[in-house]
């Protein structure tokens, strides 16, 4: 006895005996599913892809930079407080940190050979290229000793150096910087696309930055900074420095224990997690925007098993004329609805995954297909079958036998 | 085995009524050959379609097996059909995209479930065991009736209703299909009832039920 397969090969028939229908009816959850998947994969790979960008930074990177302050409720602003000396500070008083780099931050004008330009330039110590997890391409970083001299040499991003450069080898050449000569010594590997990205950034000495740019000072005669830039020497104690380093700062500029800090601190942990819960959003967006073609596409499954019904009026006459219960004819049509969009579902996948393998290759975008999204595709689109299929194939099931086997 | 009692069935015809069946009473043994004659519009395709489920009596009672059926709700009604009736319809009524043998299986998917090897026997009973394989198109007239008597008679039903059985087929086809009709009853003791405009296919049958404007006017036994 068969009894169990019988409702499987009655829907199997169904299906194959009506191709063209069955194909249309396919069609409409293969583009759901496919611009699901699609589109859910470039989502999740340009998360990954940021979020590697981030890791590239490492991941026991804290980065201190000046925050808002307020005062009695009213936000001042950038306030200008952090300063070298809160990163000697820094340096010389908190535990388990391998390397600061404070770095100040100034637009100057650059000019090399006849081309004038303006460009944001990054005066740092040595130390900087370490705590970013910089790659040397050519050349080298400033040392230690250029530093303690204030030489006048500065280290190229990939895209200035191409920009600055097109066609010639940067290392050894010179060019202006506000009032100063510089001499190029180094220029950096790429660290591919993201915001803030090292590869449009150019590197000199902080001490011969300011041989061209008056720092500011505080009032306290301290020398600002941008941001200073932390290396904990184990990720694990990440929490524990940044703890410190707030306390440390606080003090260092006498904030009431009621007052806000006036200056950001966080981890590359932190700012990925922020990040990731932002592109997440997005993905889920994008996600949702190709749902309601696969929602369309459900429709489209209403629409053919209604058709399917209606054409198949006499065959459900026949069927209850040789005993075939309500249940057995609302479930063939069911099955049969649950058929087409679980195969819709599958071929979705497999379209879907070769479109975003194809925007891979051709290096447009990095993809990313997930698993959860792919089982969650599928097992949506057998749901939305059953969903959309139940009315017809309820309808369907009520025709009274006599009239049914009546119709033409 | 079959009773009706006052079966009246009524259709409406836009604001009017119009009714088929007007308070017939019969009563039909087990193992009977009976057959159904009358002018068309007289109420016999009706008949027929209330003895085997298809459609319920606006009043009267309805008693298959000493069971009062005409209350049954459609669930139950479609296990009656499966179990005990099996139809052959003027039309034939196959499946047009199944195979021969599909359209027999068929016969036992709503009860009990499709059996291979029971389809192919019903096939070869009915002298068709060489064309399992085709379809309902490529087969003719006769042999399609006799692929849609194998699907009734492939569950063993105890009552097999033919509703003009004959009717879209020639003369000689349609002797076939009686032969093999009236030597189920004979050899299997089936409760056999047909609707015939025939008077020559009549007179195989032991009881003739002759129907008038709704109502049974007259019986003979041939």
């Amino acid at each position: 006895m068969r009894k169990w397969l019988d409702p499987l090969t009655t829907a199997w028939t169904g299906v194959i005996t009506h191709k063209l229908r069955s194909f249309l009816t396919i069609l409409g959850i293969v583009i759901g599913v496919g611009a699901v998947i699609t589109l859910m994969s470039v989502g999740r790979g340009a998360e990954a892809q940021i979020l590697s960008n981030i890791q590239n930074l490492g991941s026991n990177l804290v980065t201190v930079r000046p925050g808002a302050f307020t005062f009695g409720g009213i936000r001042g602003g950038i306030s200008q407080t952090l300063t070298i000396e809160d990163s000697e500070a820094i340096s010389q008083r908190i535990d388990n940190i391998a390397a600061v780099a404070p770095s100040y931050n100034s637009n100057l004008q650059l000019v090399v050979g006849g081309k004038n330009t303006n460009s944001q330039v990054t005066g740092t110590t040595p130390e900087y290229m370490n705590v970013n997890n910089l790659k040397i391409a050519s050349g080298s970083f400033f040392t230690a000793d250029e530093y303690q001299r204030g030489a006048k040499v500065a280290v190229l991003g990939s895209n200035v150096a191409e920009t600055l450069f097109p066609s010639s080898e940067p290392v050894g050449q010179q060019m202006r910087m506000g009032t100063i000569i510089v001499r190029v010594i180094g220029v950096l590997q790429s660290k591919g696309a993201m915001f803030g990205s090292p590869d449009d950034a150019i590197y000199i000495p902080l001490t011969a930055m300011q041989q061209t740019v008056a720092q500011p000072r505080t009032a306290q005669g301290g020398r600002i900074v941008s941001s200073i830039a932390i290396t904990v020497s184990d990720a694990d104690k990440n929490q524990s420095v940044i703890d410190e380093i707030t306390s440390l700062l606080r003090t260092r500029h006498h904030l009431s224990p009621a007052a806000d800090n006036d200056f950001n601190i966080m981890s590359t942990e932190e700012i990925a997690s922020t990040l990731s819960e932002a592109i997440g959003t997005m993905t889920l967006l994008l996600g949702a925007i190709a749902a309601i073609s696969l929602l369309v596409g459900g429709i489209g499954v209403m629409n053919i098993m209604l058709v399917s019904v209606l054409e198949r009026t006499r065959e459900i006459g026949i069927r209850k004329a040789l005993g075939a219960r309500e249940r057995d004819i609302w479930g063939q049509f069911l099955i049969e609805a649950a058929f087409l969009t679980f195969a819709g579902g599958i071929i979705g996948v497999i379209a879907g995954w070769g479109i975003s393998y194809i925007i891979n290759r051709l290096g447009v975008m990095n993809t990313l297909v997930a698993p959860d999204i792919v089982v969650l595709a599928v097992s949506v689109s057998v749901g939305i079958g059953l969903f959309f299929g139940f009315y017809p194939a309820w309808n369907a099931s009520r025709l009274n036998p006599i009239d049914a086997l009546r119709s033409e | 085995m079959i009773r009706l009692e006052n079966i009246t069935k009524t259709y409406p015809m836009g604001k009017r009524e119009l009714t088929v069946l007007r308070e017939v009473n019969l009563d039909i043994k087990q193992g009977e050959l009976v057959a159904i004659m009358g002018p068309s519009g007289s109420g016999k395709s009706t008949m027929l379609n209330l003895m085997g489920c298809l459609d319920k009596p606006t009043s009267g009672k309805y008693y298959l097996d000493d069971r009062e059926v005409s209350r049954f709700s459609s669930g139950e009604l479609a296990q009656v059909r499966g179990r005990k009736i099996g139809f052959v319809f003027q039309t034939f009524n196959l499946l047009p995209r199944l195979s021969a043998l599909a359209n027999v299986e068929l016969g036992m998917r709503y009860v009990g479930g499709s059996d291979r090897q029971k389809a192919t026997d019903a096939l070869v009973r009915v002298g068709l065991g060489e064309r399992a394989g085709h379809r309902p198109t490529e087969l003719s007239g006769g042999e399609q009736q006799r692929v849609a008597i194998a699907r009734a008679l492939v569950k063993n039903p105890p009552l097999i209703l033919a509703d003009e059985p004959t009717g879209n087929l020639d003369s000689k086809s349609g002797q076939e299909i009686i032969n093999i009709l009236t030597s189920l009853h004979a050899e299997q003791g089936i409760t056999l009832i047909m609707i015939t405009h025939d008077a020559g296919i009549a007179s195989h049958c032991q009881r003739i039920i002759n129907l008038m404007d709704g109502q049974v006017v007259s019986e003979e036994t041939p």
